[in-house]
């Protein structure tokens, strides 16, 4: 036998791998993806199985490029949760070259310039997310009515709308966001009664059950320890009070309700999935939880009082941006360190 | 019941602790020769003070302690000095030290030992000097010098004694065994080490993974009334010090501080009976009880080892299958490191040694980049950021290493077992530490160097200074002379001219 010098610990977490991690998120993303086919039709799993097959191919371009290992990286499934995540937040029936830039900013701009896995100081997604929200606004505004099963587009024209020359033009609408967002005249309840969008029993048709099933997807990872609850946390409780404080009982330019926000466009989806990616977050929990109310605030702001309908990928970039500032101020209490009473 | 608490983080890896049998304790071949390592503490080595050729007999002192910090080495059995060199030792960095090794005559004939009647007429120190004598070290893993450590007497003294059978790593059942079989001598020594530090409550902790054990404790330490069996939930690392001290009495050990700066003082159960043997018994520590275990052995189990002891003859008599094993390890899963040398002996520190299989224990997986989940934050049971002390030791950025507390680091490893990226972490850490160390060294020689320099500087100043202030001082002199009338050079023309107006007279 030849002994191996290895250092300890000899023993390692069963089952404990970046590819486990990884696939638990892919896995938790489920109910939510289930529910927006429901609702839109199948675009969304198209965009998803499209878009994650050409983020394949650019993280194996990048890889070679940067002349890495591609087999261990391409194996660790992290540029399918970034493509799937991107491809969640896209409009369903995105044509394929509004699919193919956003996931080529996200895993060559967002990943790989800085260094690939690990090294990214901004959300890869949300950072081609945002190309294509600056870029392309009409495409990426252009939401298919939410309808239900049957009702939808099928998987022909889906993929007909994939490879379509011109955008799709099956009957687009806009979302509850963009509507609150538009309005101007009408009381907050009646506006939620005046379109047949907004009729959900919470925050508009469809749009509920989406961020209840991101929830639940959510939930499930929390206890499945992939993060903690504070960054969720942070980020719902910073949306819900500054929503409960800007709510007027609905007058024509107020806030919206508190349930309105915490259900309506990528709020869960964003709690639990965007803000939750540890690279490019604070590290430590107190850390997380300020990034998540940070979040939480400005999407609050950049929904009622900004230019655009969501702001959950603005939210996360601009705290990007801060995550080091927050580390250096939010380093946890180390055993040993804290300072004695008696000392007073 | 005494109420307990909790400490961050933690893990619970499998422990496999059945393998061993613990509460069984078995006497281990007499091997064919010992190989006794000069240094198998902390601190300086102690000095060889037979000769090749020397006949010893068990229980002679063969090496004695040089200086303060350090202990005398035992022969654990009679023979003869066969060597005296350089030898493989357990040690993580796999050095070599000097090695005292003895071929057996396999009489096993003993020197006689003188114990005391009654260890409470001594003096502290009489007590101290003998536990040094006995060459007595940590015997839970850490080799610190135990009379050292009774000895550190900081201010407000030592109120509480714990004597740490956590046992919170993997396999080893060593403790747990002890703690089954001698009750009674760890509670005796406990008596003696609480006087010796004057502790007034004596806590017996153990882990509730060893019901056994807790019985044992229990029964015994009804002859000792300030003494009380704790037992808190399986965790690893409760077994660690400073966790322990947090889940028994819910006070931290001050960062760079030693328990005895809260009046705490901690011990393993096999050094309390090392202490109790020496002061009763006047026997030195020549044997102890190691774990051998791990699935490429027939025959696992405890067995009292002689010091010296090849860990190669160790694993042999437990059946050991070199062909399923790819690493032995000395101690545990968690905080042992790998053998690299199976000639390598059972010293004092050897709690355990584990042979594993491959299946077993699997070689390390190839590592991932760090994707900062944290998962090591949430093990780490000093509150550490582990991901962030990696990144910084990648970038040996030493300002930031020391920001982030690197040195409280205890290495448990508990970071390392959770990393999904596969990291070795504490691979990072020590080599970090290490530099670290050397910085701190390296600061005070430049400082030492420095203030020599200034020294020096302001001595040539100080001196110029003076050799300055003597010429201004002679030039003032002159100058006053030469005010008054005397001055040096017109009296010695003044004598010139009158002697040669002499002589012009005389002519």
């Amino acid at each position: 036998m030849s002994l191996m010098h290895v250092s300890s610990p000899h023993v390692h977490k069963p089952g404990s791998s970046v590819e486990q991690v990884m696939k638990q998120v892919l896995l938790a993303t489920i109910p939510g993806v289930l529910v927006l086919t429901w609702f839109f039709g199948p675009g969304t799993i198209i965009n998803i199985v499209f878009g994650s097959a050409l983020a394949l191919a650019f993280e194996a371009w990048a890889l070679w490029l940067r002349a890495k290992d591609y087999k261990m990286p391409l194996r660790d499934h992290s540029v399918i949760v970034t493509a799937t995540l991107l491809c969640i937040a896209l409009p369903p029936y995105a044509p394929w070259w509004l699919i193919a830039v956003g996931i080529g900013v996200s895993v060559l701009l967002g990943k790989h310039v800085f260094g690939g896995l690990g090294y990214n100081p901004f959300n890869p997604a949300m950072v081609g997310y945002v190309v294509l929200l600056v870029s392309f606004p009409l495409q990426m505004s252009s939401w298919t009515e939410p309808r239900g099963i049957g009702e939808v587009p099928g998987i022909v024209d889906a993929f007909t709308a994939l490879f379509a020359a011109s955008s799709y033009d099956a009957v687009t609408a806009a979302t509850p966001l963009d509507l609150f967002r538009q309005n101007s005249g009408m009381l907050f309840d009646d506006l939620m009664q005046s379109k047949a969008e907004l009729t959900g029993p919470i925050a508009g048709l469809g749009w509920d059950w989406v961020n209840l099933a991101f929830l639940a997807g959510g939930i499930w990872l929390l206890r499945q320890r992939i993060f903690t609850w504070h960054a969720p946390v942070g980020m719902l409780a910073a949306l819900t009070i500054c929503a409960a404080l800007g709510y007027d009982d609905g007058s024509s330019t107020g806030g919206g309700s508190v349930l309105f926000h915490l259900f309506s466009g990528a709020t869960m989806f964003g709690a639990f999935f965007i803000i939750t990616d540890p690279v490019s977050s604070a590290v430590s929990n107190k850390g997380r939880l300020i990034f998540g109310a940070m979040v939480g605030i400005l999407v609050y702001l950049i929904r009622v009082h900004g230019n655009y309908p969501d702001a959950v990928a603005f939210g996360v970039l601009l705290l990007n941006f801060a995550a080091p500032l927050i580390d250096q101020y939010t380093q946890p209490t180390v055993y040993g360190t804290k300072k004695v009473e008696a000392d007073e | 019941m005494r109420q307990i608490f909790d400490i961050h983080g933690g893990i619970h890896p499998p422990e496999r602790k059945d393998m061993s049998n613990p509460g069984w304790v078995r006497d281990c071949d007499m091997p064919s020769k010992l190989i006794l390592p000069v240094t198998q503490h902390v601190g300086s080595p102690a000095r060889p003070v037979v000769e090749v050729g020397d006949i010893v007999l068990g229980g002679q002192m063969i090496a004695e302690a040089q200086g303060p910090v350090s202990v005398p080495v035992h022969a654990p059995s009679s023979g003869t000095v066969t060597a005296i060199e350089a030898r493989a030792v357990p040690h993580a960095s796999g050095l070599t030290d000097t090695c005292i090794e003895i071929s057996l005559d396999g009489r096993d004939e003993w020197v006689g030992f003188e114990g005391l009647d009654n260890w409470r007429d001594e003096t502290k120190a009489a007590l101290l000097e003998r536990v040094r004598l006995a060459g007595i070290a940590g015997l839970g893993g850490a080799g610190f010098p135990t009379a050292i450590k009774l000895a550190s007497d900081r201010d407000g003294g030592i109120h509480t004694l714990i004597i740490n059978g956590t046992e919170c790593e993997p396999y080893i059942t060593a403790d747990d065994t002890v703690m089954q079989c001698f009750a009674q001598q760890i509670v005796e020594g406990a008596e003696i080490l609480s006087h010796m530090v004057g502790a007034e409550t004596v806590l017996l902790a153990v882990e509730d993974n060893k019901p056994e054990a807790v019985d044992a404790m229990r029964q015994a330490a009804e002859a000792l009334e300030m003494a009380e069996v704790v037992t808190f939930p399986t965790k690893y690392p409760s077994g660690g010090e400073k966790q322990l001290i947090e889940i028994l009495l819910n006070a931290q050990v001050p960062s760079g501080g030693i328990p005895a700066d809260i009046g705490v003082l901690c011990q393993n159960p096999s050094t309390a009976i090392a202490v109790r043997d020496a002061l009763i018994d006047g026997k030195p520590v020549t044997h102890r009880i190691t774990t051998v275990t791990g699935r490429s052995l027939k025959d696992p189990g405890n067995r009292r080892v002689m010091l010296g002891t090849p860990i190669k003859e160790l694993l042999d008599t437990a059946g050991f299958n070199a062909d399923s094993a790819d690493r032995v390890i000395h101690g545990g899963p968690m905080m042992g490191f790998a053998v690299t040398d199976l000639d390598m002996p059972v010293v004092k520190i050897t709690n355990c040694v584990l042979a594993p299989t491959r299946t077993e224990i699997p070689p390390p997986q190839p590592q991932q980049a760090c994707i900062r989940c944290g998962m090591c934050a949430e093990a780490c049971p000093a509150s550490l950021l582990p991901q962030q002390l990696y990144w910084y030791a990648r970038a040996k950025d030493q300002e930031q290493l020391e920001r982030h507390n690197l040195m409280d680091c205890i290495e448990c490893g508990a970071c390392a077992y959770v990393c999904p990226s596969h990291i070795p972490l504490v691979q990072y850490y020590r080599s970090a530490k290490g530099s670290l160390r050397e910085t701190a060294k390296e600061k005070v020689r430049s400082d030492n160097s420095r203030s020599r320099f200034e020294a020096r500087q302001e001595r040539l100043e100080r001196e110029a200074a003076e050799r300055e202030a003597m010429r201004a001082a002679r030039k003032a002199a002159a100058e006053a002379r030469a005010q008054a009338g005397d001055d040096p050079v017109q009296a010695a023309i003044e004598r010139a001219k009158a002697k040669k107006a002499q002589q012009e007279a005389e002519q």
